[in-house]
């Protein structure tokens, strides 16, 4: 017998604010992020558009004084974990050795709480690494390194733990450290399904009695040249510059791509015996989840299956894990990356697991219109629009979907009640996943 | 685990920098051979470490079914394409589906990879042309212009740690659950350990596992070198790897792949398939202490052990061997030492007599990083059928407070002596933390 699992707690992180509230409020207010980049110089690129946290966002406010000075060698990326984690714990009244020590010891012992974090591909600071090469360049081809030099004398440019900046896994090694987290752990890097995957990870660990209580989501931060520069390559995006964020059209006939966006979304999920114990109130019970692989060799899984088969396999595992039936999803938060190939093949699966006419009365939510695509820090976010769903008994309006392809019409006004959301990871390499949130 | 279903290896491969077939590599493991040579794949002749174990003469087309599918893989994916390749032939799965007898969603893969190599020449390329020595950083106009030029959308994405699981699953056909984890050095111990886990619960029939990773590329050697984290031997390189050694100064860069096949006892049996050994137990910890230093009395090292013992349901008495993490840095080898006898003798009985032999396969074929995990747990196996345990090479003169049997020099042929060795405990740990062990046994 499985035990039950709660969320008791949300961080998100987006460029529509930091916390559940902003947050909340913004997607309430059908308010998008998405414009043109500011963060860096995207002129040169033949794709512009981003949606990026406020500048005035600092990991510093999110950790212990005494822990200040490892924010030096923290990428962007494990800053926004941190600063979720931190939002979270808040959130979720759930006293830790980070959260609010003040106020007296933890709720848990140390090693009944686990932390699984998605990460993506984190890149170097292009401004950091360049310096320490600048004085590198090959004699006769400037735009190449002398690794002679570079090996003799200049490497030692760089900070000493400068590689520790960059591991997928200092995302879960900070917020472990700084919430003394000591049990089950782990880091997935499954692109976009990372997220969701995940939380899936720590649903496991309580259900199995290994912890009371995981930290679990993901971040990830593509608004810098090299990441950026990635998805422009991987042609994933809007060339719509001009049109601001009516370019990202996730289901709508007119979808031309999407746009990047960072951040990512930490939510505190709790054995709910325990959570009703320390006296939580959670956002919803975690009902279902399912994991599962696309194998489309016919365009070397670099581009969705048109059928969605994988896609709906995930599904149809989180709805029998659930132990619910279809007909029992009243909404969906979805993938939706406003690529018309990757909505198609997701929405043939919505099609075939929901069928035609039971998905044309759901409201089918694609956040990625509003904060864009964060990467492996998607996920979570989405898993947290649908927690926060679930506690208001209301959805965010559907964005720019004037024209929705077939049976992805129904609006927020068609939930006439919400008792348990679908929410759907793909990352895009192949590997989806899908949970099930129900009420609390 | 003890409760659940029990878990067996049907299959294995590797590709190694001491070879790429399961037999010539554990001969050459017992032979204390080293595979350290100076560095090929780039020119790191004025690098504080000229030197790695890389793998050769090793090209995936050998192994996989359509080579076109492959073509544009980084090493991270080519290396675990071979190892899975071996894997599954040893596993016979191919024939069971054959009969349709597998249903492809219920073959799932959980991974334990690195990131792949940065694509070195156009990356640098855009960073310098757009470089302003008067403004200090690189402009977005002129880096923009030569790294749309220099670079390939291929070979960006290949650098995707989920690139392996992608390749994986259109060579074998896998749709189930599919993950890839990356918790540093420790990954592929930690993925061996799940995967076991999606199967205990039922949600697969079969599960490809291991991990593949190099960090073998100017970058990655950078900013280990700047950790100071590499042996800088560069005088007596083939022994410059020694685990445990009065003398040790860092580890020694490995790379490459190893891959298990993992099913349930009940599963391999129905379809009379030969299990190899069983992963009988797991344990996975955070330290919680610091990103640069393991806990000093390695607290969670320690806690991770106890957990895989426990859940394999064996005593300390049980374990024949330790595969140890053993990397050869100051700080691992004796931290590992003493996590070993918190565990094996405790303050209460601490007769290190009875701690069983601990040696490091490290100090032959060098780190693998995230794929050191499941090399190790298939030296275990190996060390099960043969009742022999590898050796820690160039240990001649062990540190003071490295006082266990590390199996020096020689292997160690326990069957001879009239013995066997039937349960291995093999442990990852990694940097920020991460630590994980496994129990593996014979079935």
């Amino acid at each position: 017998m499985n035990r039950p699992v709660v969320i008791t707690g949300i961080g998100p992180i987006s460029a529509l604010g930091l916390g559940t509230e902003p947050t909340w409020q913004a997607l309430q207010q059908g308010r998008s992020a998405i414009g043109p980049i500011q963060g860096f110089d995207a002129s040169g690129l033949p794709n512009r558009l981003g949606a990026e946290i406020d500048p005035g966002f600092k990991v510093r406010d999110f950790v212990p004084k005494t822990y200040r000075k490892a924010t030096k060698v923290m990428a962007r990326d494990i800053e926004l974990a941190v600063a979720a984690a931190k939002t979270a714990a808040m959130d979720a009244g759930l006293r830790t050795a980070g959260s609010d020590p003040s106020e007296g010891e933890p709720h848990y012992p140390g090693d009944r709480m686990g932390c699984h974090i998605g990460a993506g591909l984190i890149a170097v600071d292009i401004d950091e690494i360049t310096a320490a090469m600048a004085g590198s360049r090959h004699p006769d081809h400037p735009n190449q390194l002398d690794l002679h030099n570079w090996g003799k004398a200049g490497m030692s440019e760089l900070t000493p733990l400068w590689l520790l900046k960059y591991l997928p896994n200092m995302l879960a090694c900070h917020v472990t450290i700084i919430h003394d987290l000591r049990g089950p752990s782990n880091t997935i890097t499954c692109a976009e399904a990372s997220g969701g995957l995940s939380v899936g990870e720590s649903l496991r660990v309580i259900e199995r009695g290994q912890a009371e209580v995981c930290f679990c989501g993901g971040a990830d931060s593509r608004m810098n040249p090299q990441a950026f520069l990635r998805q422009v390559l991987a042609k994933r995006l809007t060339p719509h510059n001009d049109r601001g964020a009516q370019a990202v059209r996730p289901f709508d006939r007119s979808a031309t791509g999407g746009a990047v966006g960072e951040g990512g979304a930490i939510l505190v999920l709790e054995e709910a015996q325990s959570a009703a114990q320390r006296g939580a109130e959670p956002y919803a019970r975690v009902l279902g989840f399912a994991a599962s692989q696309t194998v489309f060799p016919e365009a070397g899984n670099r581009r969705p299956d048109p059928t969605g088969r994988g896609i709906a396999a995930a599904i149809r595992g989180a709805l029998r894990d659930a132990e619910t039936e279809p007909a029992s999803i009243d909404a969906v938060v979805a993938f939706g990356c406003a690529d018309t190939a990757w909505d198609a093949a997701e929405a043939a699966a919505l099609r075939d697991v929901l069928g035609p006419d039971r998905l044309a009365k759901t409201p089918v939510v694609a956040t990625r219109a509003y904060w864009g695509n964060a990467g492996a820090g998607g996920g979570a976010l989405d898993l947290a629009v649908a927690a926060m769903a679930l506690r208001h008994g209301a959805l965010p309006p559907i964005l720019h979907r004037e024209d929705p392809i077939e049976h992805l019409g129904a609006t927020h006004q068609d939930a006439h009640k919400i008792e348990n959301i679908l929410v759907v990871g793909i990352g895009f390499g192949g590997q989806n996943c899908a949970l099930v949130l129900g009420k609390a | 685990m003890s409760e659940s279903p029990r878990i067996v290896i049907t299959g294995m491969g590797w590709v190694t920098p001491l070879g790429h077939d399961i037999q010539s590599v554990w001969a050459r493991l017992l032979a204390a051979d080293s595979g350290v040579k100076p560095i090929r794949r780039f020119d790191a002749t004025t690098f504080p470490t000229t030197f790695a174990a890389e793998v050769e003469g090793y090209h995936h087309n050998d192994y996989v079914r359509d080579p076109a599918l492959h073509d544009t893989a980084g090493y991270h994916t080519s290396f675990a394409l071979g190892a899975a390749a071996q894997a599954w032939a040893q596993s016979g799965l191919q024939a069971h589906r054959d009969a349709g007898k597998l249903d492809p969603e219920r073959l799932g893969l959980y991974l334990g990879s690195g990131e792949g190599s940065l694509d070195f020449e156009p990356y640098i390329a855009g960073c310098l042309a757009g470089w302003s020595d008067q403004a200090k950083t690189v402009q977005g106009a002129p880096w923009a212009e030569e790294a749309l030029r220099a670079s390939s959308a291929e070979a960006e994405i290949e650098q995707e740690p989920n690139m392996p699981l992608a390749h994986l699953a259109m060579e074998f056909e896998a749709r189930g659950p599919a993950y890839n984890c990356l918790t540093a050095c420790a990954a592929s111990t930690q993925a061996i350990g799940e995967a076991a886990h999606i199967l205990q619960r039922g949600d697969a029939d079969a599960m490809i596992t291991g991990g593949a990773h190099t960090m073998i590329h100017p970058f990655g050697i950078t900013g280990f070198n700047r950790l100071t984290a590499l042996s800088n031997r560069t005088d007596d390189i083939t022994s410059a790897s020694r685990p445990f050694s009065r003398d040790r100064d860092g580890f020694v860069m490995g790379e490459g792949a190893g891959i298990l096949i993992l099913e349930t006892l009940d599963h391999a049996t129905a379809r009379g398939a030969t299990p190899l050994a069983e992963v009988a137990g797991y344990g996975s910890t955070a330290d919680a202490y610091r990103i640069t230093d393991i806990h000093p009395d390695g607290r969670g090292a320690a806690q991770a052990m106890r957990q895989a013992l426990q859940r394999a349901g064996v005593g300390i008495g049980d374990i024949d061997w330790i595969a140890a993490h053993g990397t050869g840095t100051k700080e691992n080898d004796s931290i590992e030492t003493r996590a070993i006898k918190s565990v094996f003798a405790p303050p209460e009985n601490p007769d290190t007599s009875a701690v069983p032999p601990v040696s490091s396969i490290k100090s032959m074929m060098g780190h693998l990083i995230a794929a050191a995990g499941v090399v190790q747990a298939i030296a275990a196996v190996l060390a099960i059928r043969d009742s022999k345990i590898p050796p820690t090479a160039n240990l001649h003169d062990p540190a003071d407070d490295c006082d266990l049997d590390y199996v020096p020099l020689t292997a160690r042929d326990v069957g001879a002596a009239g013995g066997t060795v039937d349960t291995v405990l093999s442990n990852s740990f990694g940097f920020g933390g991460q630590n994980d062990a496994l129990v593996i046994r014979r079935v």
